[in-house]
């Protein structure tokens, strides 16, 4: 089986070639409220399952937090 | 007497709040500590920021999620640690996502040491954002044509600094902020350096429209006072303002009536 190699909040992952945001997020785990960007762009939520990722994609998946 | 707000709303892009106070939510002692601040500050706005989701961070950000709701108070996004147009523009929109709101606090830093903003690009990054429906407060320095061109791209209000984040030092160009706002007439939002409840004061005796602040409260001995002193002292500020000042006099002159003052002969 082909794989893919990602980097997810610069942490790298092995995923299935042809899988999709929407897999990646699920198995990986993360939990909302989340926001994504694919490549420094953002990712609106209804597009994560339409949303192929590719070899070396580098993915953000960020959370609120407290701020100034 | 508890003072009353005067009924003057601050107004940004046709939105009126109760409060001229914005607070911002960081390196308070605890959750709690923030909570009880905001209940006694009721602060027009909070302050929120986005950070990567990890296994070590979850939790606190699930926490302060409940928070934010709980309280009832508008949040205002930051773009916090962007250094790029794009960075700020990709935050604004995971932001507005996340946050289900237009609002953005815009923060694109061009020096790490003193975090001074970088006007340069600036101008272009808030133009962008306003095109793309967001409400923009830029955090700004007091730079006259700078604030002039967020202006002139449709910012509807600007957070020029009083001295830079955290530092608790006041207003470090006095001149220069009196000036400025002198010169625009759009709402402008004290942002950051601020110390003491009596710089806040100051600038809205000034004519600014309303203060930001957060370590100011955060890192006082006793937030929660600390948050209602900065409310009181904004407010105080705002009657003063409103109120008109008397102009100074170089020579001294008596407040008691000088007529009938017994034991007084004319020399």
């Amino acid at each position: 089986m082909r794989t893919i190699h990602i980097r997810v909040n610069q942490r790298a992952h092995e995923l299935s070639a042809g899988c999709t945001l929407e897999e990646a997020l699920a198995s990986l785990g993360f939990k909302p409220p989340f926001a994504v960007a694919l490549n420094l762009h953002f990712v609106p939520r209804d597009r994560y399952a339409d949303t192929t990722l590719k070899d070396q994609d580098q993915i953000e998946v960020i959370s609120p937090i407290t701020g100034g | 007497m508890k003072p009353q707000p005067l009924s003057d709303p601050l107004v940004l892009y046709g939105h009126a709040f109760p409060s001229r106070l914005l607070l911002g939510t960081s390196r308070y002692p605890s959750p709690a500590v923030l909570q009880q601040a905001l209940s006694v500050a009721q602060p027009a706005m909070i302050t929120a920021s986005l950070r990567r989701q990890t296994a070590a961070s979850v939790d606190a950000s699930q926490g302060f999620w409940q928070l934010l709701g709980d309280s009832g108070v508008p949040v205002l996004p930051n773009t916090a640690g962007c250094h790029t147009a794009q960075e700020v523009i990709t935050t604004a929109q995971m932001a507005r996502e996340v946050f289900q709101t237009d609002w953005i606090k815009l923060e694109l830093i061009g020096d790490d040491y003193t975090l001074q903003p970088d006007t340069l690009q600036l101008v272009e990054v808030a133009s962008t954002l306003i095109k793309q429906g967001f409400r923009v407060l830029p955090y700004c320095t007091e730079d006259l044509l700078v604030c002039r061109k967020l202006v002139d791209v449709g910012c509807q209000a600007v957070m020029p600094w009083a001295a830079p984040i955290g530092t608790g030092k006041g207003p470090i160009n006095p001149y220069a902020m009196r000036m400025l706002r002198e010169r625009l007439s759009v709402p402008m939002i004290v942002d950051a350096g601020l110390g003491l409840p009596s710089h806040a004061c100051q600038v809205m005796e000034w004519g600014y429209d309303a203060v930001l602040l957060n370590t100011a409260v955060a890192l006082a001995t006793d937030p929660v006072t600390m948050a209602q002193a900065f409310a009181l002292a904004v407010l105080a500020g705002r009657h003063a303002f409103i109120a008109g000042t008397m102009n100074e006099q170089e020579a001294a002159q008596p407040s008691t009536p000088v007529l009938g003052t017994p034991f007084w002969h004319q020399s």
